[in-house]
């Protein structure tokens, strides 16, 4: 291994630029001419508009425009979309209501957006905003996830009955069915997955931008994926012909899937900047960030765990209802599906499994993919009652998940899923004893003689990453390929710049890539550089979510790298006047074989572009190469994460004092950056395990919309992490890689729940298990012990 | 934000003649200037009080503690005769906000402002401090009147505060994890005249003193004193934080723990 090649903890490039303030986000960017856009939203989670009255406004000082939905209507361009098609048990297609970037009629959570005002400055936009006066005919709203599809809810969209989007499911019916009825023990679970606001730092931000000397349009947008922003806005919003958008998505401040998707505001800027010929620039605040970013989570489950005699998991059976907001988001509709039910056979042997989900309209912001996505709530459904059920036969959590697992690969799950390669039981060992298994009876007793309750919790989860394989999401729905692009450009000097369809929003690809690139042609490190980000520069990519970077666009780079070494190889064939054949590549010098013959890789690069030694006609001039790499199957990361902690019964206040993560991420690129991203994953898991929960009330207003009321996790509020990996290289990318950066926070909300009702003796604790919470579960354990 | 005059005066008697119904006093601008960019406030004129060199300041006079209106949370903190002579205020002050807030908020700020959850009123109360106006001395028992609302009239500012130095005292504070405010502080002290309990956070109409949990320390200043003890959840706040019941019970865990921890 290099210095810093593969493997190699290099540290991250971009971090200089970003620690020293020498990044360069949407919100630095300031376009000749340009206005602002303030968007005035609906204070009301579900009403008609009837009136909007923009006469006072549009005399205020420094207003350009005002637009409302009609005008968006009138330009015929399209509402925002849902890129995933989910159909019904019954066959039928969900049923998606309108959503339209600017409201027409109808409001429909607090945050929707009614109005745009462009004004010279921010300041008088938003001014200007308070004079436009709505007349809204206010509606009853639907605002809780269980009981939003009962019958006399009030109705979110008319086109969706009992506000259901779709009833879906998964699965084999009558065989599980057939493994409850067969079953010697049945465990039983209620949960709720708490709804979380993904609060990325850097808020979004969009600039859009008009030339009327080309008719091409320019946005500036927070995005994951500025290919398949431009793609949505171009063909199905219908803002302008790709050739005539080009979007450019620059440093971006975190994204955690909040920014894959595409929005009204971004929409709205680019549209407008052409209606007024002048740049228009819009910045989320906090408090915007709160209401209008898509959620993630909101799950309501009732799930039930079949075994035989011996203990071994015969069937699951899961019910959940998911909440997806008011409108669907851009990928929302998959996140409760297949992002979901496909992962409820956990790292175990089930043979039968069968899951139902309603997803379910309410008058809230739209819920969407937030780190992990799906998985999560499918992590916290296996490893709650996984974990209820060995504890009801008496069986040490440990060995009896062990005596459940997979154990031999490939491995079909009942729920489409095939499992490539792993070894759960290896990382169960690995994390058994790092987390000193044993002495836990020892340090309970020591717990417990300071009046405190210790518990320790499981967590061995799976997840599916690198997505995807672009024909078998599309047989589930999905409107686009999964693929990944990459464009090796080498310089005549022997430099290279790699262009990935792949987007950094905090992962590190300028840092890993180079990586890859630097080993696989021998280079110095500092003479690559990664670009992305930008629909001018890169060629189509699908851009930065579900782990996928470093499974699918690294591989993509890698395809490429093989097409460069092979056309490099020609080139110094003719140089070295030996036969292509006879030439060998390492450590960045060509050879030929049984000589002393050799060129170095600048040289070649060199040659490729004077195109003296070789005939133009037969051999292209140039050393540049594409690929595209559509993955054959998902990554399967997982891995075994404990948790141990200490509860003061007298408040609940609850300290997490190990934390034990063991992952199998395949080949590691940079083990730096992904102790980095377990630690991040892992603090946002005991966030949504201990802290954070959106509160609406039942008028529909967001209680939690600030950080006063929604308690992001801080670092006091964290251990100090225990990180190992064990590695099974993952087989269908050519690195090996399975994908690290959901992992943490799929795997620690079961651990940490895990862990408190082990403390306190009993199942009954809700996410977020504030200290209020724990404390009545410790009160109760308490009473029921004096009970007894 | 709206746009607003700013005035800057040089002394108490400037700053009183600039007051009018449309006028704010800006002391940190910890609670005044986000309530202005959230546009909760427009006040017509700002008139600050940070160049007014009288307002600011720490000194011991015989057997108080005064602290001027403008003194930051943090010079409380780090202030040597308030260590020695009533450490549990110098703590108090060192874990309000972050050092942001402490850098920039004022006791003076925090009075006036009366948030239920703030630390300094709980202090205040237990200390049985005087608020000094530009107009009249003030018990604490008569400044905090409910939510948000102290006596101070048109034309008042705080001037400085004045802490008796008690025997003993301590200050336990439970966090509101997110806000980092108190879900329950509660702040005991005991002086020749007994011992008191002032309790923040839980409140329905603010900060207030617990009568049953002074009466047992006055019998004696011990944790044991108030092993036993409840408190009623009438009247104590319910919000999406905590409810009452558990808020009752941590006023008496809190306590219990602050006596012994006065020593
Ligand atoms: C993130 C954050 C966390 C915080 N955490 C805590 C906490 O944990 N505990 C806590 O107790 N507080 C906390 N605070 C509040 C903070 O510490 C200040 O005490 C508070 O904001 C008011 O003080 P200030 O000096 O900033 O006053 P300002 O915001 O300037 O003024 C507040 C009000 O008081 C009036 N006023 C100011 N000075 C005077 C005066 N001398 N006479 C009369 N009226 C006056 C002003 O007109 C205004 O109405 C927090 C604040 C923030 C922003």
């Amino acid at each position: 291994m290099s210095a810093t090649g593969i493997g190699a903890s290099v540290k991250r490039t971009e971090d200089i630029r970003f620690i020293t303030g020498k990044g360069h986000y949407t919100d630095d960017i300031n376009r000749h001419g340009q206005a602002y856009a303030y968007f005035l939203r609906s204070p009301h989670a579900h009403a008609t508009i009837n009136k909007i009255d923009a006469s006072a406004a549009l005399k205020a000082p420094g207003v350009v425009a005002i637009f409302t939905g009609d005008d968006i209507a009138a330009d015929k361009v399209g509402g925002l979309i849902c890129g995933w098609m989910i159909h019904s048990k019954d066959g039928s297609p969900m049923k998606a209501g309108a959503h339209p970037a600017l409201a027409q009629g109808k409001v429909r959570y607090v945050g929707d957006h009614v109005a745009v005002v462009i004004a010279d400055t921010y300041a008088q936009a938003r001014e200007a905003g308070e004079k436009i006066v709505v007349d809204y005919g206010v509606l009853p709203a639907a605002t809780d996830t269980a009981t939003t599809a009962k019958p006399g809810a009030p109705q979110v969209h008319d086109v969706a009955p009992n506000n259901t989007v779709y009833n879906w499911h998964i699965g084999d019916k009558a065989a599980t069915d057939a493994a409850f009825a067969a079953a010697a023990h049945v465990t039983k679970l209620d949960l709720i997955n708490n709804r979380l606001i993904p609060n990325a730092m850097e808020p979004r931000a969009a600039v859009g931008e008009y030339d009327s000397g080309t008719d091409a349009l320019t946005l500036y947008t927070t995005s994951q994926n500025p290919h398949v922003a431009r793609l949505v806005l171009s063909a199905f919003i219908g803002i302008a012909p790709e050739h005539k958008l080009r979007v450019i998505a620059p440093d971006v401040g975190g994204g955690f899937g909040s920014k894959i998707f595409i929005y009204a505001e971004e929409t709205v800027c680019v549209w407008a900047a052409k209606k007024i010929d002048r740049p228009v620039k819009w910045t989320a605040d906090r408090t915007e960030a709160f209401l209008s970013d898509a959620h993630g989570r909101d799950h309501v489950t009732h799930a039930e765990l079949a075994l035989d005699v011996g203990g071994k998991i015969t069937g699951l059976r899961v019910h959940t209802i998911a909440n997806l907001g008011a409108y669907l988001s851009t990928f929302s509709s998959s996140v409760p599906t297949y992002l979901y039910g496909l992962l409820l056979s956990g790292q175990y042997n089930i043979p039968a499994i069968y899951c139902e989900v309603d997803a379910v309209y309410t008058n809230t912001a739209p819920v969407d993919a937030y780190r992990g996505a799906g998985r999560p709530e499918a992590t916290f459904v296996v490893e709650r009652i996984v974990e209820i059920a060995a504890r009801q036969l008496g069986r040490d959590p440990g060995e009896f998940r062990r005596a459940n697992f997979v154990t031999s690969f490939p491995h079909q799950t009942p729920v489409i899923l095939a499992y490539d390669a792993g070894n759960y039981g290896g990382a169960l060992d690995k994390a058994l004893a790092l987390a000193d298994y044993k002495g836990i009876g020892a340090r309970k007793a020591a717990s417990a003689a300071k009046g405190k309750l210790r518990g320790i919790g499981f967590s061995a989860y799976i997840e599916a990453c690198g997505l995807a394989p672009s024909a078998a999401v599309g047989s589930l729905g999905a409107g686009v390929g999964l693929w990944e692009s990459a464009e090796v450009r080498v310089n005549p000097i022997g430099t290279v710049e790699v262009l990935t369809g792949s987007h950094s929003h905090g992962q590190g690809h300028e840092t890993t890539f180079a990586q890859l690139v630097s080993q696989r042609l021998g280079i110095p490190f500092e003479n690559v550089s990664i670009v992305h980000g930008d629909t001018d520069k890169v060629q189509m990519g699908m851009g930065t979510y579900g782990s996928r970077s470093g499974a699918v666009g690294m591989s993509a780079v890698s395809k490429a790298l093989d097409k460069i070494e092979a056309k490099a190889k020609k080139v110094a064939g003719h140089v070295l006047e030996a036969s292509e054949q006879d030439i060998e590549f390492k450590d960045g010098k060509f050879t030929v074989k049984g000589t002393d013959k050799a060129i170095d890789f600048a040289s070649v690069a060199l040659q490729a572009y004077i195109a003296h030694k070789f005939n133009g006609q037969e051999l292209e001039p140039g050393l540049k190469e594409t690929a595209f790499w559509d993955p054959t199957n998902f990554t399967f990361p997982a891995g075994v994460h404990i948790c141990e902690l200490e509860i003061d019964p007298e408040t609940g206040v609850t300290t997490i004092d190990r934390w034990t993560a063991v992952d199998d991420f395949g080949a590691l690129i940079n083990p730096m950056i992904v102790e980095g991203q377990v630690h991040g994953g892992v603090a946002q898991g005991i966030g949504q395990a201990m802290l954070e929960g959106a509160v609406y009330n039942g008028d529909g207003q967001l209680l939690t919309a600030s950080f006063m009321d929604y308690c992001m996790p801080r670092a006091d509020d964290l251990p100090s992490f225990r990180v190992e990996t064990i590695e099974t290289r993952c087989p269908s990318n050519p690195l090996g890689i399975k994908g690290c950066g959901e992992a943490g926070a799929i795997a620690a909300p079961p651990a940490v729940i895990n862990a408190i009702t082990d403390a306190v003796g009993h199942e009954d604790v809700a996410m977020p298990a504030t200290a209020q919470v724990i404390w009545r579960a410790a009160q109760k354990a308490i009473l029921k012990r004096a009970a007894e | 934000m709206y746009a607003f005059t700013y005035h800057q005066p040089n002394d108490v008697a400037a700053a009183v003649a600039l007051l009018d119904e449309d006028a704010k006093l800006l002391a940190g601008g910890q609670t005044l200037l986000p309530t202005m960019k959230q546009r909760l406030a427009s006040p017509a004129s700002i008139v600050d009080l940070g160049k007014i060199g009288e307002l600011s300041g720490i000194s011991r006079e015989g057997e108080t503690i005064v602290i001027g209106a403008m003194t930051r949370h943090a010079d409380v903190a780090a202030n040597a005769a308030v260590h020695q002579a009533i450490p549990a205020l110098a703590a108090l002050a060192g874990g309000i906000g972050d050092p942001h807030v402490r850098n920039r908020g004022t006791i003076g700020g925090s009075l006036a402002n009366n948030d239920p959850a703030a630390d300094y009123p709980a202090a205040v109360l237990a200390l049985g401090a005087t608020i000094v106006t530009n107009k009249r001395e003030l018990a604490a028992e008569a400044f905090f009147h409910g939510l948000f609302e102290t006596a101070l009239g048109e034309g008042e500012i705080i001037v400085k505060v004045r802490f008796p130095i008690p025997q003993k005292a301590a200050y336990q504070k439970f966090r509101n994890p997110a806000s980092r405010f108190a879900l329950v502080g509660v702040f005991v002290t005991q002086t020749k005249g007994g011992a008191r309990v002032a309790v923040t956070g839980a409140g329905a109409s603010g900060v207030f003193r617990v009568n049953a949990l002074e009466a047992a320390l006055g019998a004696s200043f011990a944790a044991a004193a108030l092993k036993d003890a409840t408190v009623p959840a009438e009247g104590l706040n319910t919000d999406m934080h905590a409810d009452a019941a558990y808020r009752a019970h941590l006023i008496v865990v809190l306590a219990r723990r602050a006596v012994a921890a006065a020593g």
